[in-house]
């Protein structure tokens, strides 16, 4: 079993709480294991950044110097926010970059008595973690009660593929990251060309109009792309297309009902976990219902999804334009 | 014969001046001398039609020395922080971050077009330096109610929602070590106030 040292984040303690539930009861099965940091701070999300900058930073690697101070086996600090990911990989990389930055911050640290040399800790989202650590074999193998005929939207968002400051992503506009995990569970995952849009951030709060139309946006076309859910990473983005539906709907005139989930409590669910364990019903549009109408019917169509192909080629959509469509094998790996 | 003379660009233009500034603010190499016009930051940019200028507009407006029209632009609180601009600029310029340099220097100067972005920020980090943590409860009551109070009614519903559903927590979580916390920001501002 291999351990990591863990970030959770503000999110994960509060509205993301599902994301923290699910992921815990996830772990086992996947054969590692998460140390949290102690006393972890806030990373400021893209708030202080835009307020003043050293003192953002010196909040940012706080939450290194501690995790380099707890280090023991592996270098990996592990973040599910995609936002705390974003600030802890960004804080190493620019302290590395701008030898003046690192100085002042490092001065700011040493007055707590801390300090953080960058390139100590390799900063990573969990869902890279998954990827490339325990790899899709070992998911598939711990896949109990395959998601069949669960019809799934991926929206990974933005701050995962982007900027990318560790070179990871080949792709940084369609990565199928999150669409080979989805696929190892046995679901059916949609092409959903809004991956990596935005979810508008801290824009529903600030300028709603601009917010709204991008949550808008990423519901309609998952709904028009026939998602029976919308799939995330991030609380952030999950906050966002689930809390603020409402008031979009109010604002457009619209009644789109589309429930989102993290990938962590699909798996968990794919993996024979207790819905409730998972924080499944915590979140404000239901995605209980449409969970169990599918899971219901999965059974006798799991072992067809379990290994042989589908008797038959789905039919195009005869009202679609003919567009060229991607082979599986190519999506799949 | 006369060999004209020529003179190293000049410091004192203000337009090299504020590219300065902005460069030092960022917090990467910002490249963003580097910037070709290419318009590829707009073109990209998910808010750009609510932007008073695009991306592209307001390294122009830096490059000629419009400081206060920079300033006072919408432009860099309507970044959404998605960094689509920045992994298609071909001169790699950490757009985002330069959007994040230019409001550092708004918030200071107070010189920004609507309080409603760096009143949320304040309020933001002003609870998550006390606590150690952030407070969405504490946050979003006091933001709604001083800048949005006619939402509050629509959002009363999806306020229990969440509090029904245990997503929000009536109290703040607090750190162990805030005095270290506190000691270390407070170094941190005495250090970008003497930059």
């Amino acid at each position: 079993m291999s351990s990591y040292l863990y970030y959770p984040g503000c999110s994960m303690e509060g509205s993301g709480r599902s994301y923290r539930e699910s992921l815990e009861s996830v772990l086992e099965p996947l054969g590692i294991a998460l140390e949290e940091i102690d006393d972890w701070n806030c990373c400021g999300a893209t708030e202080y950044v835009s307020l003043s900058t050293t003192p953002a930073y010196a909040m940012i690697a706080r939450n290194l110097a501690i995790a380099a101070g707890e280090k023991k086996n592996g270098e990996s600090l592990v973040a599910a926010c995609s936002a705390c990911y974003l600030n802890l990989a960004k804080a190493d990389h620019y302290m590395a970059e701008q030898p003046a930055l690192n100085a002042r911050v490092n001065d700011a640290l040493g007055a707590g008595g801390l300090h953080y040399d960058p390139g100590t800790l390799r900063v990573r989202h969990l869902l890279e973690v998954i990827l490339t650590d325990v790899g899709l074999d070992k998911v598939r193998a711990a896949v109990k009660k395959p998601l069949t005929g669960l019809k799934v939207a991926p929206y990974l968002g933005c701050m995962v593929p982007r900027p990318d400051v560790d070179g990871a992503y080949a792709d940084h506009d369609q990565p199928k990251s999150l669409d080979m995990l989805l696929k190892a569970l046995g679901a059916e995952v949609v092409d959903y060309p809004l991956r990596t849009e935005c979810c508008g951030g801290h824009m529903n709060q600030i300028a709603p109009k601009v917010g709204l139309e991008l949550v808008r946006r990423l519901v309609s076309e998952a709904e028009r792309l026939e998602a029976v859910m919308m799939v995330t990473v991030c609380p952030m983005c999950q906050i966002n297309i689930d809390a603020y539906q409402g008031e979009m709907n109010g604002m457009f005139h619209t009644k789109h009902k589309m429930p989102i989930v993290f990938f962590t409590q699909l798996m968990g669910l794919a993996f024979g976990v207790e819905p409730k364990k998972l924080g499944i019903g915590r979140e404000y549009t239901n995605a209980s219902k449409v969970l169990a109408k599918t899971l219901k019917a999965a059974p006798e169509l799991a072992l067809a999804a379990a290994g042989a192909a589908p008797a038959h080629r789905p039919r195009p959509d005869k009202r679609a334009l003919p567009m060229p469509r991607m082979a599986d094998s190519e999506v799949e790996e | 014969m006369v060999v004209a003379q020529i003179s190293p660009p000049e410091v004192t233009d203000a337009g090299a001046r504020f590219l300065a500034e902005v460069t030092s603010k960022t917090a990467g190499i910002s490249r963003l001398e580097m910037c070709i016009q290419c318009g590829s930051c707009g073109g990209s940019c998910p808010s750009a039609s609510a932007m008073d200028h695009t991306p592209r507009a307001i390294f122009a407006l830096i490059r000629a020395g419009k400081r206060d029209e920079v300033l006072h632009s919408n432009t860099p609180w309507m970044c959404l922080s998605c960094y689509h601009c920045v992994v298609r600029c071909p001169q790699e310029i950490e757009i985002t971050d330069v959007m994040y340099a230019i409001k550092t220097i708004a918030e200071k100067e107070h010189a920004f077009p609507s309080s409603v972005g760096p009143d949320f920020g304040g309020v933001f980090i002003g609870q998550a330096k006390r606590f150690g943590r952030s407070w969405d409860l504490g946050l979003t009551a006091r933001h709604y109610l001083r800048h949005f109070p006619l939402r509050l009614p629509g959002m009363t519903p999806m306020a229990f929602g969440l509090f029904r559903h245990g997503r929000i927590g009536l109290l703040p979580t607090r750190i162990r070590q805030r005095k270290q916390l506190h000691a270390i920001l407070k170094r941190a501002d005495e250090l970008e106030r003497a930059r």
